[in-house]
């Protein structure tokens, strides 16, 4: 494949930026202007003529964190309706994981209308990417990332794989 | 020799020999036209119509598998009328199929997806329920049926009444509720019946000793040649080796035939499923009886072996005797010549095939050895100058004591003597053990020396035609286990000082 390259200049200091103290003074404008125009968006808010406050320091870790709606947290397995895991340990998830950090051995369901059950499935959180593809991958909707934990944090490397009882337990 | 015919097929010159068809004769040129029920040594019943392809003058596709090729025929595979009949045979193959590639092991080398993938993509047509048939049905000991998958191209029939000769499997039904089935009252337990998840070309008939241990896409692949008897079968060795947790922890996932001459598309079911075990019990470090912890490098037990070897022979140079067997290779046999004969002119050799080697024989492959190299054994002088002893001589001279030492390599007198075995054993001045597994001789040994097994090693077989064929290593050798030819040649090294 050829590679084209753009040379890009080094962006060169003037007079201006040398005198170090004008700089210094503009950088302050800037924080100046976000501090007014957020005082300006609170203002609205508390008058009700908008719906959306200004930007807000949320005190993590004492107050719990906000996440967006498609933020991808820890995984979970879905089960189905009779509560069975509805994984069938086609390891298209395993396949596509870029971390490699999906095990999974598969084994004989005693179902004959499930075939192939996970005999255990692991997810070494530790390395986990978080990109999600193994939620793309998957055919039948059994891994999503949405438990919106984010707190994954433990005490040993062991203790960061989850096992499949514990990736299907519903989150707190 | 055989009249030529020439023919054009997507623009290319083809030859075939007379007789053949338009199929056989683009296979042999290397060009592929797609096809499920027509298999080299099955024949081609033309019955799943994958195979069609436009045939310049013919007013309708004809089927490539049952087209002789004419001289001067204008074939066309790849044509838009060609892919769009192939196209319209596989969605009909497609209609009832469940398409649980997920769940199903063929998934990764199974032709319907190649085909999909290649002529397929069509916006299926098919608004009704499929039809369901019977799943996972356990039809012999190695072979899992699944009647839904089954696209009836009739290849297991076929190979059931035309290879194996045993006729435990049929198609039963017509029309839409045609299906593969076994004979009532029969299983499917012939001794070739592994050969039919490999000719199977869809998912319908797989491997239960395979079933769920690895996706096919895992695993890697070396060519070798089986050493389950002197017929010397190619083989195609798939490990998985990338995954530990993935096959039960077994680097051998399991072994497919390999096309040649000497066994033409298929291998036997003793030596497809005689290799489970072989990780298992696996010598991994050189080990002394007398301090069997003890961290020993090769230089150290040679010397020590070579020393023992040589003390023995000042007293008594013909007492010490040999147990080899016909799993050595060419190269094995040459080094183990080299040392035992020439160097120390040792007398008394055990290599023949005697009860713990010897077995079933037919007419299709399997041979009563159950060793892959006396014809090799045989070019390096055992069997030919150098006679055998049997388990029994052998025993009677340990007892008599014309015989103080003993050098195994690969066998287990103590467990061929049974009850006696070890008495004779422990009787010895000198046990030395070689061979990849620990339990050999029943840990009696005074040094065991670990060898490597035939699929961690390259090497030739000479099989009962005088056929040499090579094999490949597929896997690494575990631990300080080296090849025996190896060993040998260090071993006369330290002999010779």
């Amino acid at each position: 494949m050829p590679v084209s390259v753009r040379p890009v200049a080094r962006p060169s200091r003037g007079l201006w930026e040398q005198v170090y103290i004008l700089e210094v003074v503009r950088g302050l404008g800037v924080t100046f202007r976000h501090f007014f125009v957020n005082l300006w968006r609170h203002g609205l808010k508390l008058a009700g003529r908008a719906t959306e406050p200004g930007a807000v320091t949320i005190q993590y870790p004492d107050d719990p964190a906000v996440l967006g709606r498609r933020a991808r947290t820890r995984h979970r397995l879905l089960r189905r309706a009779d509560g069975s895991p509805r994984c069938t340990s086609c390891l298209l998830c395993e396949t596509i994981c870029p971390a490699k950090c999906i095990h999974i051995t598969a084994e004989e369901s005693p179902d004959p209308g499930v075939e192939k059950r996970a005999r255990s499935f692991d997810i070494d959180i530790g390395m986990c990417v978080f990109c999600g593809h193994c939620v793309e991958a998957c055919p039948v909707d059994a891994i999503r990332m949405d438990a919106d934990r984010v707190e994954l944090a433990a005490y040993s490397r062991t203790a960061l794989i989850w096992d499949i009882e514990s990736l299907m337990q519903e989150p707190r | 020799m055989a009249k030529t015919i020439k023919f054009r097929l997507d623009g290319t010159a083809v030859e075939a020999l007379e007789g053949e068809t338009v199929l056989e004769a683009a296979e042999r040129a290397g060009l592929r036209i797609p096809h499920y029920c027509w298999h080299k040594a099955l024949g081609n019943p033309g019955n799943c119509r994958m195979c069609v392809v436009e045939v310049e003058g013919a007013p309708k596709p004809q089927a490539a598998c049952r087209l002789p090729a004419k001289e001067g025929l204008v074939v066309r595979s790849a044509s838009p009328a060609s892919r769009r009949a192939q196209s319209a045979a596989l969605e009909l193959h497609l209609v009832d199929h469940p398409l649980d590639c997920p769940v199903c092991d063929q998934a990764g080398e199974c032709g319907l997806q190649d085909y999909y993938m290649d002529i397929g993509r069509y916006p299926s047509a098919m608004r009704e329920d499929k039809a369901h048939a019977a799943k996972r049905v356990p039809v012999g000991p190695h072979i899992m049926l699944d009647q839904e998958r089954c696209i009836l191209c009739t290849r297991c029939a076929r190979f059931v009444s035309q290879v194996s000769k045993s006729h435990e499997l049929g198609i039963f039904g017509r029309g839409h509720n045609e299906a593969v089935a076994l004979v009532p009252g029969r299983v499917l337990d012939n001794p070739y019946s592994g050969c039919l998840a490999d000719v199977c070309p869809v998912g319908a008939l797989t491997d239960r000793d395979f079933r769920f241990q690895v996706r096919v896409w895992y695993l890697d692949g070396a060519d070798s040649v089986c050493p389950g008897c002197s017929r010397g079968c190619g083989i195609r060795v798939h490990t998985s080796t990338r995954r530990p947790w993935h096959n039960k922890g077994r680097r051998l996932a399991r072994l497919k035939p390999r096309f040649t001459e000497v066994n033409g598309h298929w291998i036997c079911d003793e030596g497809r499923y005689g290799y489970a075990d072989f990780d298992t019990d696996r010598l991994g470090k050189v080990m002394r009886l007398k301090d069997p912890s003890a961290e020993l490098g090769w230089d150290v037990v040679c010397d020590e072996v070579a020393v023992a070897i040589r003390q023995g022979m000042l007293k008594d140079p013909a007492g010490l005797a040999v147990v080899a067997s016909g799993g050595l290779s060419n190269e094995d046999w040459r080094a183990f010549r080299s040392l035992f004969v020439d160097a120390l002119k040792l007398e008394r050799f055990l290599f023949a095939p005697e009860p713990d080697q010897v077995g079933e024989q037919d007419e299709l492959l399997r041979r009563r050895d159950k060793v892959p190299n006396l014809e090799g054994g045989k070019a390096a002088g055992f069997g030919t100058q150098i006679k055998s002893l049997d388990w029994d001589g052998l025993a009677g001279e340990i007892e008599s004591g014309k015989v103080w030492g003993l050098y195994v390599v690969d066998r287990d007198p103590v467990k061929v003597w049974g009850e006696r075995g070890r008495a004779l054993a422990e009787g010895l001045s000198l046990l030395v053990c070689q061979g990849p597994r620990k339990g050999l001789t029943g840990g009696l040994a005074h040094y065991r020396l670990p060898a490597t097994d035939w699929l961690e090693e390259a090497g030739s077989f000479t099989n009962f035609q005088g056929q040499v064929q090579t094999y490949l290593p597929a896997l690494k050798p575990l631990g300080a286990a080296r090849p025996d030819w190896d060993i040998f040649s260090a071993l006369e090294k330290a002999v010779n000082g």
